[in-house]
């Protein structure tokens, strides 16, 4: 069924455009919403898109970085500022995927995708989001609690802070199929030090529930506490609680709650 | 609904269609201008077979609202063959048995000329990164692996 395609030069507009209409889909790299078209979902008659500039800028030179919502994984991967978001990038699709897909669009994506969402929710970063009233900033983890509510809103740009060194972040999704392939889980871990400890650790996982989650049980276990073995396996036994993974292809629930904290815990020790 | 007028460069030829709203170029190329190298294979961006060079960057042409490529150039696999010859590419995927059904084949092709276009002698390990967007049900890769590093190193035949 052929659908309408309305093209606008500002975000604003195309904001405008989306939230007066319910079965308007803004159209980012094409992954989930073409990809929609072709399976014949017959909820989307209108297609929003937009051609600013502001949606494609990269602003990684300060301590906090904005990422435009329409740029690309393989954008981010060009980036030499970015190099602690190049391995959750890299985890996502073949080359092709990467030149289309955006991390404006990874925040819709169900699972098991989205894996790029996973660490910016372990860097809890904030969303902002054009609609019919303005813009305003959402913290990430709000933001992915509506989801399925937001569709009539236009994500303008994702921001978060860089993390002080390469050791505070971590992240590894697993999949079956190297080197790519849907995520069975996937886990991003933002863990500041201070004084020797852990201070604030963000825990976030992937294809653990309906949407990315933190494990906040996991992230108690490790605030207040240096990185030592003993810290490590009270986060490692705690990262199911609140989780609610489903079944599907790549695994099942039980497979899923079994080895989150396997991989937890070869995450926080720096193993492979 | 009104059709969409839509001009791009298709393999170096200036081409003028009308598409419906929301037609994805895969079907614009095969429907509309006729050229049935890129193939469609799941339509969900997972296999591949598709891929076509949009200004020389890899993409799912499946996945491609067929009006976002207005003005810019589409390449496929029918444009890869200089005159009457192969590319080095095709040559060595014909010497090193890398097409068995054939169906994977276009998308591998171009999925290696975006490669070797940015990096004429890539490792073994960047040729696997750069086709892992592709599936193949018949090869097992291996010999698809080979030719693209054929290929890249000159050992193809004339």
């Amino acid at each position: 069924m052929a659908v309408t395609v309305k093209t606008f030069a500002s975000a604003s507009e195309a904001a405008g455009a989306l939230s007066s209409d319910r079965s308007a889909r803004y159209l980012g790299g094409g992954t989930l919403v073409m990809r929609a078209l072709n399976e014949g979902d017959v909820s989307i008659s209108t297609v929003v898109r937009a051609q600013d500039q502001a949606l494609t800028r990269i602003d990684a030179s300060g301590p906090r970085i904005t990422l435009g919502a329409g740029v690309t994984f393989a954008r981010v991967l060009a980036e030499r500022d970015l190099g602690f978001l190049h391995a959750p990038a890299r985890s996502i699709g073949g080359p092709a995927v990467r030149n289309m897909g955006t991390v404006g669009g990874n925040l819709f994506a169900p699972n098991p995708y989205g894996d790029f969402t996973v660490a910016l929710l372990a860097l809890d970063a904030t969303v902002a989001v054009a609609g019919g009233f303005g813009s305003r900033d959402i913290p990430i983890e709000e933001f992915l609690q509506a989801r399925d509510r937001q569709a009539g809103a236009l994500v303008l740009s994702i921001s978060c802070t860089r993390p002080a060194s390469t050791e505070a972040f971590r992240y590894r999704k697993i999949a079956r199929i190297k080197p790519k392939g849907g995520s069975v889980i996937t886990l991003a871990a933002h863990l500041p030090i201070s004084g020797g400890r852990i201070a604030g650790a963000r825990i976030a996982l992937g294809s653990m529930a309906p949407t990315q989650i933190r494990a906040r049980a996991a992230e108690r276990a490790l605030d207040g506490r240096s990185l030592d073995a003993a810290t490590i396996a009270a986060a490692a036994s705690a990262v199911t609680e609140g989780t609610s993974p489903s079944d599907n292809a790549l695994g099942s629930a039980w497979y899923r709650r079994e080895i989150v904290g396997v991989h937890l815990r070869r995450l926080l020790s720096g193993q492979e | 609904m009104s059709k969409i007028p839509l001009q791009f460069r298709h393999n170096g030829r200036d081409v003028a269609i009308f598409v419906d709203g929301g037609t994805n170029l895969l079907v614009a190329l095969r429907e509309l201008i006729g050229d049935m190298t890129p193939k469609f294979g799941c339509g969900q961006g997972g296999c591949g077979t598709c891929s076509v060079l949009i200004d020389g960057e890899l993409h799912l042409s499946c996945l491609t609202l067929a009006e976002t490529v207005a003005g810019r150039a589409v390449e496929t696999l029918d444009g890869m063959k200089q005159g009457p010859n192969l590319h080095p590419l095709q040559r060595a995927f014909a010497d090193n048995f890398a097409a068995q059904c054939g169906y994977c084949t276009p998308g591998m092709l171009m999925a290696a000329k975006a490669l070797l276009d940015r990096n004429p002698s890539p490792s073994r390990d960047e040729v696997i990164e750069a086709i892992s967007g592709n599936i193949c049900r018949c090869t097992g890769y291996e010999p698809i692996i080979n030719a693209i590093l054929a290929a890249a190193g000159g050992r193809v035949s004339a």
